[in-house]
């Protein structure tokens, strides 16, 4: 008994030190991805993991709000666009350091818009400063001042730099030198990294505290989904930045208060046919693809309402167009998502020819109406909807298969062979600017899903709008360019080129330790404002 | 142990009665959604509740068995019979056909298949039904899975050859084919019995996994596989136990097959 | 000494041409050579046209594997399109806990499965018998995934994971050799004379089954690195099986060619080590 007596004391006595060597230390801040970062270089990011590293790290010079949707100066005090956004001129910060203690001056600024738009670069981020071909020039005006100068007017300009990490022009570190929060400290592939405090950050709060509070940050890599939610609950990591329903369901049973559902996002999932030309499918089935009552007909047998209500749990709401209700400057309020109605939805289908016998669904030429749809396999929420429109289709007669494939077999068939008759896939949106989406509705872009690269506008619509969308692209007047992108949604409702499914709602779960949350639509959604996120009560962790 | 044997027997009866019988047995239509009531629990009406779709569990779970009972011990009965041609005929010619078949068995174990079954998928059309797709899943489970077994039987057969049983036998006249077909593949038998269950559940398993690639079981289909990926999700720490009612089958099912089949003359 | 020279030239003659069937499979499934990175709207054309030209094997494959040959003679493994790191120094941080999940998976497999298989046989125990049969018909309808993730809830070792997973087929495949050795006519006369159990097994039973039973070792060794994927993925573990996957999902060419040609020099190592170690008892039993 007294040995055990003896024991006791001594463990409760390690645990209570252990408490406070943890709360010495400082707090650390812990969540996961999905995978390592394929980039370090702010300029090349193109993937989640390391858009997350350039967002804690990088240092750029205005920070969109996630929360109030408005620009906001970071590195920049000041910014003036001109020449009906060819130009943008910039007053930078004074006394500002990169994290290896290098001066950061207007001539960084210069250096990296020189870099960002080195062609040979291929960046997504540069792309998204490319109106056209050209040179695009930096010209610093003084220690503190720099002007670009773009050969074409870009609309959204000064928003786009919220993308932009400044990087060091003479730090012998190169792109690792940085202005952001947090500094890459160490880096252990596959497994985790560490982001430490950057000592030379120039952010302070009111009270003159250097920002941020979190001294460093743990990003372990877990591609499961399963095992990120147990170690969330277990207190192993702080939060999960983007849940699915299903999960978020389980947690807010268990938690409320760790649970968040910041609304609709800006995402949202769509069907579309293969309307290629030359895509090796029957000619009837191309026939029937490239028909706007065809198209209509199949997205008004779809039960949104059901897919929102059984897939997603009742976060998500039906989609109506390629821009999310949450944009509200730029979302058409007029247009409503199309209602389920089988009878119209038949009676479109008889205007072109097709006919119902025993049940099933047949063309003018006899054939049976039934044709594939593919999607990514593993993404659950996608596999059910999947299945919920064969059981939708099937009401009409339609024959549905639904084909699973991995991602890069499936990418392979809707850009190289188009050996595909329709696909579901979501959109990732990240910009609220629907400039953004250029690529997507010009008839002549690589991602003009349904019929990629076309030479000329295959239809008199998808001429309407690429001169809608070249149209809102040349003019810096917001209330012409609101009219143009109306006049777009317009036309995608019409004609349904995209059959929008359903918005999702953005989910998160944050712990209760972690303090000044403000879970937002827009990503990051729970660490946007990371400097000011601060945590409390960090015992001895697992893992 | 007869009366476990008999148990046995009667649930496995009982388990192909129902599916034989499952249009007339089974509530609902596997497919049909129900949608007011998705992951329900088990009620009156719905035995063993409702999955994420709303469609009835027990439905499914009665046509699953159809699809799984059926073509993984086909799928079984093909690789314990590819091994046993195969790692057999090597054990017993010997020498370098041996060397060279278990070289080949080797690298058959070692080769990424994965993108054999991708490649597979590629060649399939898309609007290929849900029965053909899981039967060319099966199929090629079967042709790819003898290796390990063909190592086994190969050693085992050439220890059989060496035996004084066959020693008998070749000086008695017999030879060739025959002695391999009428002493050697006969005590083969333990061995690909073995492999014949485990390949049961690992196919099974393995169809569910093959999902990714688009080959395995397609919406709507229900496959025992499929309905056991269900519980790789937080679904598996949810306290739902009627979700573990194919992993309950799927174990009783497996384990009676053994019992009925075994053969106990092994203990003399 | 000649019979280990044979081995090892067919060993590598083996490893190369598998290296070169592994790199055919994976060149020639769909999705090879394409990236996720096209389907971001933000890319100008050029640059699409630009990632696509970026990546690999848009040339001939008997050139690329002639090339990675001519680099792995010089200790060259390649760079991975997926990681971004050189194969070699992947290989290097990541072999060492896969050989750590596969040994400590191999231990418990056979531990538990020849101890089990050893003991029915031994005791001819029916109820014994069943309840190992039951157990590892269990361990076998189980999906690997389920174990891991179990594994993970209860924060044991993931390692542990694979033993369980490689167990079943262990033992069933033993309890039938030791079973079947087990009614051979000597043995029989063995226990007529009056020889007891432990002397039988170990003296009249095991050596009659070793030769397959080392056979079975050796194919115990893949069914080890299989099972280890999926846990290493499940349990983030370290390994090569977590490497492969991703590599795998990323048509990571170089760095699968790699990883094929290190299992197929595995396999052939632990299968040619039961064939000349089953050869001496072979040779005595006649």
């Amino acid at each position: 008994m007294r040995l055990r007596g003896s024991l006791t004391a001594v463990l409760l006595a390690v645990a209570l030190a252990g408490r406070l060597a943890g709360a010495q230390h400082g707090s650390e801040l812990r969540f996961c991805m999905g995978a390592d970062p394929k980039t370090f270089d702010p300029l090349q990011v193109a993937d989640d993991a390391s858009e997350t590293i350039r967002y804690l790290t990088g240092g750029v010079l205005v920070r969109l709000n996630r929360e109030t949707q408005q620009l906001q100066p970071e590195l920049a005090t000041a910014w003036q666009v001109a020449d009906g956004g060819r130009s943008i001129t910039f007053t930078v910060r004074q006394n500002v350091r990169f994290s290896d203690g290098t001066p950061f001056t207007a001539e960084d600024v210069a250096y990296t818009m020189r870099r960002l738009m080195d062609p040979a670069l291929h960046s997504p981020t540069g792309d998204s400063f490319r109106a056209s071909n050209g040179a695009v020039t930096a010209r610093v005006t003084n220690a503190h001042q720099v002007t670009i100068l773009f050969p074409k007017a870009i609309v959204g300009l000064d928003k786009l730099f919220d993308q932009v990490a400044i990087e060091s022009a003479h730090s012998p570190r190169k792109e690792m030198a940085v202005l952001g929060p947090y500094d890459l400290a160490e880096d252990k592939v596959g497994s985790y990294l560490l982001l430490k405090r950057n000592p030379y950050y120039w952010k302070h709060d009111s009270a003159g505290h250097a920002l941020p509070y979190i001294d460093s940050i743990r990003i372990d890599i877990e591609p499961n989904r399963d095992i990120e939610v147990l170690r969330l609950l277990r207190g192993d990591i702080d939060f999960i930045n983007s849940l699915n329903a299903e999960y978020y369901d389980k947690l807010a049973s268990r938690s409320a208060k760790m649970a968040y559902d910041a609304g609709v996002s800006l995402d949202s999932e769509q069907l579309w046919f293969n309307q290629v030309a030359s895509a090796p499918l029957p000619e009837y089935k191309k026939a029937w693809f490239a028909s706007t009552n065809f198209r209509r007909a199949i997205s008004e047998s779809i039960d949104r309402a059901a897919l929102a209500r059984v897939v997603y749990h009742g976060h998500a709401r039906p989609a109506v167009s390629w821009i999310s209700p949450v944009n509200k400057f730029w979302f058409d309020a007029k247009l409503q998502p199309h209602p389920l109605d089988r009878k119209d939805a038949l009676h479109r289908l008889a205007q072109e020819g097709f006919y119902q016998s025993n049940g099933a669904l047949y063309d003018h030429g006899g054939h049976a109406v039934e044709f594939s749809v593919i999607t990514n396999a593993g993404n659950t929420a996608r596999e059910r909807m999947a299945a919920m429109i064969q059981q939708d289709l099937a009401g009409i007669g339609i024959r549905l298969h639904v084909v699973t494939l991995d991602f890069p077999s499936l990418i392979e068939r809707i850009t190289r062979s188009y050996n595909y008759e329709a696909c579901l896939l979501g959109l990732v949106n990240d910009d609220l600017d629907p400039n953004a989406q250029m690529n997507v509705w010009l008839s002549s872009a690589e991602n003009h899903q349904w019929n990629p690269s076309e030479k000329t506008p295959a239809t008199a619509w998808e001429a309407e709008i690429d001169r809608l969308m070249r149209m809102q692209a040349s003019t810096l007047d917001a209330r012409k360019r609101k009219q143009a992108i109306d006049r777009v949604q317009e036309i995608v409702w019409q004609q349904e080129p995209f059959i929008y499914l359903v918005n999702k709602d953005a989910l998160a779960a944050v712990s209760p330790l972690l303090h000044n949350v403000h879970v937002v639509a827009l990503r990051p959604q729970v660490y946007w404002n990371i400097e000011w996120l601060w945590m409390s009560g960090q015992g001895t962790r697992g893992r | 142990m007869k009366g476990l044997r008999v148990a046995a027997m009667a649930f496995l009866a009982l388990v192909v009665l129902a599916c034989v019988l499952a249009p007339w047995v089974a509530p609902d239509s596997y497919a049909k959604q129900f949608r007011d009531i998705p992951d329900a629990a088990p009620t009156s009406q719905h035995w063993l509740g409702t999955d994420d779709l709303g469609r009835d569990r027990f439905t499914r779970l009665l046509y699953g068995t159809r699809v799984s009972l059926l073509l993984a011990p086909a799928a079984a009965l093909l690789s314990s019979l590819l091994a046993v041609l195969i790692g057999g005929t090597a054990g017993f010619v010997g020498g370098v056909l041996q060397s060279c078949v278990m070289a080949a068995a080797d690298l058959f174990l070692s080769l990424p298949w994965l993108f054999l079954l991708i490649t597979v998928r590629a060649f399939l059309p898309l609007d290929v039904s849900p029965e053909v797709s899981v039967a060319i899943t099966f199929a090629l489970l079967g042709c790819l899975g003898w290796a390990a077994a063909a190592r086994v039987i190969c050693a085992d057969a050439r220890t059989l050859c060496n035996s004084d049983m066959v020693l008998l036998a070749r000086a008695s006249g017999c030879g060739g084919w025959r002695l391999l077909w009428r002493h050697i593949v006969p005590n083969l038998r333990p061995v690909l019995l073995a492999q014949f269950w485990i390949s049961i559940p690992v196919y099974i398993l393995t169809e569910a996994n093959l999902g990714i690639l688009g080959l395995g079981v397609a919406e709507p289909l229900p496959s025992w596989g499929g309905m056991l990926r269900e519980l790789e999700g937080f679904s598996l720490f949810s306290a739902q136990p009627w979700l573990f009612a194919p992993l309950a089958l799927l174990v009783f099912t497996v384990s009676s097959f053994h019992l009925v089949l075994h053969n106990k003359e092994g203990w003399a | 000494m000649r019979r280990l020279g044979r081995h090892a030239a067919r060993a590598l003659l083996v490893i190369i041409v598998g290296g070169f069937l592994g790199a055919t499979l994976v060149r020639l499934a769909p999705g090879f050579g394409v990236d996720e990175e096209e389907l971001d709207s933000r890319l100008s054309a050029q640059s699409v046209a630009a990632l696509r030209q970026a990546q690999p094997g848009s040339g001939s494959l008997a050139d690329f594997y002639l090339h990675s040959l001519e680099r792995l003679a010089h200790g060259d493994l390649g760079v991975s399109t997926t990681l971004h790191r050189p194969v070699r120094q992947l290989l290097a941080e990541r072999l060492p806990e896969t050989l750590k999940t596969v040994a400590l998976g191999l231990v418990l497999a056979w531990a538990a499965g020849l101890t089990l298989a050893l003991t029915a046989a031994l005791w001819q125990s029916g109820p014994v018998d069943l309840a190992a049969s039951l157990a590892a018909s269990v361990l076998l309808c189980i999906p690997a995934a389920v174990l891991a993730l179990l594994f993970v809830m209860v924060q044991a070792p993931g390692r542990l994971a694979v033993g369980l997973i490689v167990f079943p087929k262990v033992f069933h495949y033993a309890r039938s050799l030791l079973a079947r050795s087990a009614a051979l006519p000597h043995v029989l006369t063995a226990r007529a004379k009056g020889a007891g159990g432990c002397r039988v097994l170990l003296w009249h039973v095991l050596p009659v089954a070793a030769p397959q039973l080392l056979a079975l070792g050796g194919v115990s060794v893949s069914l080890a690195f299989a099972a280890a994927i999926p846990v290493e993925v499940l349990c983030d573990l370290p390994g090569i099986g977590q490497l492969a996957w991703k590599a795998a999902l990323g048509r990571d060419l170089a760095l699968l060619v790699d990883l094929t040609m290190l299992v197929t020099a595995v396999t052939l190592v632990a299968n040619s080590a039961a064939d000349l170690a089953a050869r001496p008892v072979g040779e005595g039993e006649r």
